[in-house]
């Protein structure tokens, strides 16, 4: 027993302070293990086997011969996999993807669809046990044509209403002094990160845990429990450290099948993708089409506003892209329309992608308003300015602080943009032709219920333990300076757990809505704690716990446009010989809430904008009307921005805190990719005079650009 | 008699020698990874595309994926787990460490060993492809942030650290610098 001692008074100030990663020394030295890196005893690895028709029917699994290759225990299939249930709605609000569900049936709705798993004594054994298996099928004629132009787009909601609209479009075109339409297009983008998806399964003592790397343990657990028709507290699913997630990381067909492995074979059985299997089996983000119409007066005030997005989803799954969503919160007209449509065609299932639906929706809203102060001659910040919303434009709630003009004018005067001459085509610098460019970011601010427990310990240490999941945001570190805060103790004395789904419900690391999400819930809990503690008084060897639940918090918020912001800057060098074009600076200013840890936040915001300039730039999945499947689809084939491809970038931000949130917080997952790659192709345009508005700016596209129209 | 596929190797790894059994498709990097519970080297792509499994190979970064277990013998490997000091952080896992070089951190072992070789390779003058002057006798190029991301191109980092990567890359150079001309003086 000892004395507890949180302090009485004086908050420690750790939030908002630098704080470097508290398991960085673990991954600096390679001490930290993620998913596939758990040892098991016993443990059996199994491989996947992907089909190579893009539709139709598997006729036949040859498994005879390959049961008799050396170490190999079994192989799954349509023909013998248990029973999955899938008719019912997740943690996120929408019913499995079926690429996830596996085995279930003989169809094969897109290439590289999951056909069965070869699981063997090693991975060596398994992967040529899994090469060998001879599958046939029943071939079918596929459909991958995605464009703006089909006949069979249909409007779709997803976790937003297809259509919104105000006032009449057409009348406020005509009566428009400026007028821009335009179509942009983004294409197929992969998440790509580093650690590929791996989980591992094994039952004991009648419970099935799941060592695995997501995005959230008890989404994932919660999943595998309707799945499978389990017990709620028969399964614990664990994440420690993950390699990345960007939104592709929640149910996917490792776990599941490592689950019905685990559970045939009744032994351990780890599952991890290879790099080409996740450009079929772990989603990404979908091409997208994009009419923009915008009509001004002659002082560039909107006077129309149409948005129409396409993008397209698999046979089996609705995944709506909405890029049409954006200009619901950042831009008002007389007359306002967006709308999302989608398209099915035989291609695997899209999913959300950091900054869905904001990401491609930004470049064309972004990219067309620069058009728009082109043609009214006036500065392109100045115009965003002048059509700053009093209300959402759609919604017309007030807005919980919206400080993106406070963006602007910070970023302007730190970019040096009073200095812009605003004539394309007119700064050379040997073979470079030079331009700067702009764009806005918004991205909404919200938080998920979420379960947490602070434990004060009896040797005057506390313990946080809640299933929030560090994806490589820096949430492990930044819990722990919100609890310190809380406590009122330093934080060497805070120790926080995360991702186990035994410790409760809890949000997960998605939509910028983690940190904010899980703070809230370790803030209530130990402030609770804080105030039970007498100063003084002692700690029982068990410690004291206290819990808490957002739910109820979460519930009582009122309803407000609730978003982060951000003023994105980019200087472009173009060479129009070769095509190169370089990304020479970029600046990014931010209104993201209260900022918890300075250090990994601006590498957070970093990071984001680092993907702007790789969706300018290089991203771009290209699928085979032949095969229907990608041609390269690995880290050759699909360029992802590289060392030499990232200049010096600067992230920083304005006061901001939320009022409404305990600790302040927005949200800065994504905000940072929004409005990035537009403000690379507006500053492209500023250096050639050329507009670019298919994605990714490739150097044969600047050249065929230079070329005259025919 | 069906010919064999295995055989038993030695592998020298941080200093200490490893003898085992491996199939001969056992890369160097599963052999690490699988056999030895060496899981510090990373598998992101298991194609030599990522990086992320660069280990030292008698002092040259190597893409443990692309190199079999049974041609690694008579070589000294060195892994992220066997560049520090005991306790005391080489300076390029530090500089990563102070400066937030990462965030996932599964492509950070990788850098740190292609981190850690390219100061080398620099100091021993040898020139990269944005070098501008490559005569022999030139000597070292400054260490620019050019020349840094250059060398460090094979390693992806999806998270988007490269700017704190290249900052901290060149802190542990200079430092490194720094260090030798004080042995030497």
């Amino acid at each position: 027993m000892t004395t507890a001692t949180t302090g009485a008074a004086t908050p420690t100030g750790a939030v908002g302070t630098a704080h470097t990663r508290v398991e960085g020394r673990d991954k600096v030295t390679g001490a930290a293990r993620y998913a596939g890196e758990i040892p098991f005893a016993g443990l059996a690895h199994g491989w996947l086997v992907l089909s190579t028709v893009a539709r139709g029917r598997v006729l036949s699994v040859g498994t005879g011969p390959v049961l008799g290759m050396p170490g190999v225990l079994t192989v799954l299939h349509h023909g013998n996999a248990p029973r999955l249930t899938t008719d019912y709605v997740g943690m996120l609000g929408v019913p499995p993807d079926p690429t996830a569900a596996v085995f279930q049936n003989d169809r094969v709705p897109h290439a590289g669809w999951p056909v069965a798993l070869v699981v063997a004594e090693t991975p060596e054994q398994a992967r040529e046990a899994a090469e060998a298996l001879v599958v046939t099928y029943e071939q079918e004629p596929h459909d991958i044509a995605f464009s703006g132009t089909r006949p069979d787009t249909y409007p779709a909601d997803g976790h937003m209403p297809a259509l919104t609209e105000k006032g009449d479009v057409e009348a406020e075109l005509a009566a428009s002094a400026h007028v821009v339409d335009e179509e942009y297009t983004t294409p197929e983008e992969h998440h790509g990160m580093m650690e590929p998806h791996a989980a591992s399964a094994r039952w004991d003592g009648g419970r099935l845990e799941v060592v695995d790397s997501n995005q959230g343990t008890t989404w994932v657990a919660d999943e595998i429990v309707r799945m499978f028709s389990l017990d709620a507290s028969a399964v614990r699913v664990r994440s420690e450290h993950v390699g990345g997630g960007f939104g592709s990381k929640g149910l996917r067909a490792h776990q599941v099948s490592a689950v019905m492995a685990a559970t045939v074979l009744q032994r351990p059985v780890r599952v991890v993708l290879t790099r080409r299997q996740m450009f079929s089996l772990t989603g990404y983000r979908s091409p997208t089409t994009q009419r923009i119409r915008l009509g001004a007066d002659p002082g560039g005030r909107l006077r129309a506003l149409d948005h129409r997005s396409l993008n397209q989803t698999s046979t089996v799954w609705e995944f709506v892209e909405p890029g049409a969503g954006v200009a619901r919160i950042m831009y008002d007209a007389d007359a306002h329309r967006t709308e999302n449509r989608v398209v099915r065609l035989d291609v695997p299932s899209p999913t959300w992608m950091r900054a869905p639906g904001e990401a491609p929706g930004s470049f064309a809203v972004e990219a067309a308003l620069d058009e728009l102060a082109e043609k009214c001659g006036i500065d392109p910040i100045e115009l965003r300015l002048r059509n700053e919303p009093e209300r959402g434009p759609v919604s017309g709630l007030p807005f919980a602080g919206r400080n993106l003009a406070a963006c602007f004018r910070e970023g302007a005067r730190r970019f040096g943009w009073a200095d812009r001459d605003p004539r394309p085509g007119v700064r050379r610098e040997g073979r470079w032709l030079l331009g700067t460019g702009t764009a806005a970011a918004s991205f909404p601010a919200g938080a998920l219920p979420s379960t947490a427990a602070v434990t004060a310990e009896p040797d005057g240490t506390f313990t946080v333990r809640i299933a929030a999941a560090d994806i490589g945001t820096g949430a492990r570190t930044a819990l722990t300076l919100v609890a310190a805060d809380a406590l009122r103790v330093p934080t060497e004395r805070v120790r926080v757990r995360i991702g186990d789904s035994d410790f409760g419900p809890a949000g997960i690391a998605g939509g910028s809505m983690g940190t904010r999400s899980w703070a809230w819930a370790v803030t209530a809990a130990a402030g609770e704690l804080r105030e039970r503690l007498v100063p003084g008084g002692t700690v029982p060897p068990e410690g004291i716990t206290v819990r808490s639940d957002t739910t109820a918090a979460l519930g009582a918020l009122t309803q407000r446009e609730r978003h982060s912001y951000g003023a994105q800057f980019a200087e472009a060098a173009v060479d129009v010989t070769t095509g190169e074009v370089r990304v020479r600076r970029m600046l990014g200013i931010f209104a993201a809430g209260r900022i918890v840890n300075p250090l990994t936040a601006r590498s957070q915001l970093v990071g984001g904008m680092t993907w702007g300039i790789s969706m300018a730039l290089h991203e771009e999945a290209v699928r085979d009307g032949a095969s229907g499947g990608l041609y390269g689809g690995d880290l050759a084939g699909y360029h992802v921005a590289s060392h030499a491809d990232v200049p010096a970038i600067e992230a920083d931000w304005v006061d901001d805190p939320d009022p409404d949130d305990p600790v302040g917080i927005k949200g800065i997952g994504e905000v940072g990719i929004v409005g990035a790659a537009a403000a690379v192709a507006n500053a492209v345009w500023h250096a050639t005079g050329v507009r670019h508005r298919s994605l990714p700016i490739r150097p044969d596209r600047v050249l065929r650009a230079g070329e005259p129209r025919v | 008699m069906a010919p064999s596929t295995s055989s038993t190797v030695t592998l020298d790894i941080n200093g200490e020698k490893h003898t085992l059994s491996v199939d001969h498709r056992t890369t160097l990097l599963d052999a690490l990874r699988e056999r030895l519970d060496l899981t510090g080297t990373k598998k992101g792509c298991d194609q030599g595309q990522c990086g992320a499994c660069t280990v030292l190979v008698d002092g040259r970064r190597t893409v443990s994926c692309l190199q079999l277990a049974v041609a690694s013998q008579e070589r000294e490997i060195t892994t992220v787990e066997g560049v520090a000091e005991g306790e005391r952080l080489h300076p390029v896992q530090q500089a990563f460490l102070d400066l937030d070089g990462f965030q996932c951190g599964y492509c950070t072992p990788g850098q740190i060993c292609s981190a850690i070789a390219v100061i080398e390779e620099h100091a021993a003058g040898w020139p990269s492809a944005v070098t501008e002057d490559v005569r022999p006798e030139a000597g070292p190029p400054p260490l620019t942030p050019e020349e840094i991301r250059e060398r460090m191109s094979g390693n992806l980092c999806r998270c988007g650290a490269y700017v704190q990567i290249v900052q901290a890359v060149a802190r542990a150079a200079a430092e490194t610098r720094t260090g030798t001309e004080g042995a030497a003086a």
